[in-house]
């Protein structure tokens, strides 16, 4: 692999740009992989470079239906923060907060990390002790985040209406080292790293089946043919259901659409994040000037990329009284996503109950964010058959013995 | 938007009218059940790809639960039936089977 580099751009220039390789090859799978990850969606591509790099394992093939990044990688709205509140979501999140950080020099390739900062606003009173808790519990876990002043509000972000008629703002949760990235940059660096440690991304390939023999993965059946493997990671958000029932066990997962919408492009207007739960609507401005805007779930089990338009107009309703100036804005482009949401909020990764297959899924709205630690953690889970730190509470059984990671009684909305 | 036919009022409701409720036909388990048992019936929901059995009230209109089967795949509704019934009546049995001829069916 070519370093990317300023000295890189200058030779090109001199040659009619005619050097420049391709990020990642397309092999043709092999008989057999020391390790198997079904997707290569953020999270499938960071388990395989962690293990890369973290492990030593790069005897592994990443497989995916679709293109890669081509899911929820490239349908959500860039937010990356780390203000949980419960300390096993605060430690995961975080960790993968400081990867965004070196994630551009650490991968050789531009993901365009902009700490621009994260607000939360709190329009009621409960949200106001719900925050002041998270701040605090945030102090103990070593995340740096403050609840701020409506006054520090409106300087921080001044198109935002902070004397509302139904929902004035209060205070906020302000996370100044949270921000954006570029989604896809994510996916392709990922993929550039894993396919120069010598890993073979094969997209346009379908997991048809899992074959397994005495509660061991042999391989899985794929529209290119069978693939065996050693050691099996699933990784696929959305469909995690459909793949855990080729495997033979059910998950504790729903699918539902999330949707996301941006703006016709305008000039620079706000250089923070900003999330209201209360109204429920969140929004930031993109580098080309569009506003990126999240809505809410759909309430039905769906898998088909799109969602409800009531959504879409019920967060712009809640947004324009929080930015009264994008009244008149017109939407260029709707989109969803297919997300898998756990009974409480949380991730799953974890061990199964076939020896050597190990699942990763359960992020429901919040996955962007957490793409590098999640990575760290299922890289760390498949390469030693045993979770560590990051990932121990996050196992599939908690759900039978009672230990919830509470984040939606924590979190309420858009988490 | 999805339109559901409210099989007590007889209103073709649009989804906003509605509530959804998630999986219908659950089996409940009370005090003295086992950790599987109480698992199976707060989390482990079939979360299919296709033919979805599911709750939904008439939220805005008559204010009654029913139940639905519907594709998660398409949108598309085979029926909707009262609440009051243990598994899907025949006639939706039929007709999800006229649609899906390659449907495993209903468990």
């Amino acid at each position: 692999m070519k370093r990317y580099s300023v000295f890189a751009i200058a030779r090109e220039a001199l040659r009619y740009h005619t050097g420049w390789e391709r990020a990642w090859r397309s092999p043709q799978p092999k008989k057999e992989y020391d390790a198997i990850i079904v997707g290569a969606g953020g999270h499938g591509l960071a388990t395989a470079y962690y293990l890369g790099k973290n492990h030593g394992i790069t005897n592994v093939a990443i497989i995916e239906k679709g293109w890669l990044g081509g899911g929820n990688t490239g349908r959500n709205t860039t937010i990356i923060r780390s203000n949980y509140l419960q300390d096993s979501s605060a430690a995961i999140y975080e960790k993968a907060r400081s990867l965004y950080e070196t994630m551009s020099q650490d991968l050789n390739y531009n993901v365009m990390f902009s700490p621009r900062g994260v607000m939360m606003l709190a329009q009621t009173h409960h949200e106001v002790r719900g925050y002041l808790r998270t701040a605090h519990a945030n102090k103990l876990q070593g995340v740096e985040t403050e609840f701020i002043t409506p006054q520090r509000v409106k300087e921080l972000c001044p198109i935002l209406n902070i004397d509302g008629p139904r929902y004035p703002v209060l205070g906020a949760l302000w996370q100044p080292r949270g921000g954006t990235g570029r989604h896809d940059a994510v996916a392709w660096g990922y993929a550039r790293a894993c396919s120069a440690m010598g890993m073979d991304i094969i997209q346009q390939c379908e997991v048809k089946g899992v074959r397994s023999e005495n509660g061991v993965v042999k391989g899985v059946e794929t529209t290119k043919g069978y693939i065996g493997c050693k050691k099996l990671g699933i990784v696929v958000a959305g469909h995690s259901g459909q793949v855990a029932d080729m495997a033979g066990f059910r998950l504790p997962v729903e699918a539902v659409a999330l949707q996301a919408l941006v703006s016709e492009p305008i000039k620079p207007c706000m250089d923070v994040v900003v999330m209201a739960n209360t109204v429920h609507g969140y929004m930031s401005q993109s580098d080309k000037g569009e506003m990126v805007i999240g809505g809410g779930t759909d309430g039905f089990n769906n898998y088909t990329q799109r969602g409800s338009f009531h959504h879409i107009e019920e967060t712009l309703r809640a947004l324009i009284e929080t930015f009264p100036m994008i009244s008149r804005l017109k939407m260029l482009r709707q989109w969803g996503g297919i997300v898998d949401m756990t009974g409480d909020r949380s991730p799953i990764i974890s061990k199964t109950p076939l020896g050597n297959c190990f699942i990763n899924c359960g992020w429901g709205t919040g996955g962007f964010k957490a793409i590098p630690g999640s990575g760290w953690a299922m890289a760390d889970l498949m390469a030693k058959g045993e979770p560590g730190p990051l990932a121990a509470e996050f196992d599939m059984w908690r759900f039978k013995e009672g230990r919830f990671i509470d984040e939606s009684v924590a979190a309420g909305v858009a988490h | 938007m999805l339109l559901i036919e409210c099989p007590y009022c007889g209103v073709k409701a649009e989804e906003t009218e509605l509530s959804p409720g998630y999986e219908a036909h659950l089996k409940r388990f009370g005090p003295g059940s086992t950790d599987e048992e109480f698992e199976a019936y707060m989390f482990a929901r079939k979360n299919p790809k296709g033919v979805h059995f599911e709750r939904w009230r008439h939220a805005y209109g008559c204010g009654k639960w029913f139940l639905a089967a519907r594709c998660t795949a398409t949108l598309e509704v085979f029926g909707t039936y009262p609440a009051q019934v243990g598994e899907p009546p025949a006639d939706i049995i039929e007709k999800i089977k006229a649609r899906r001829p390659d449907w495993k069916g209903y468990k």
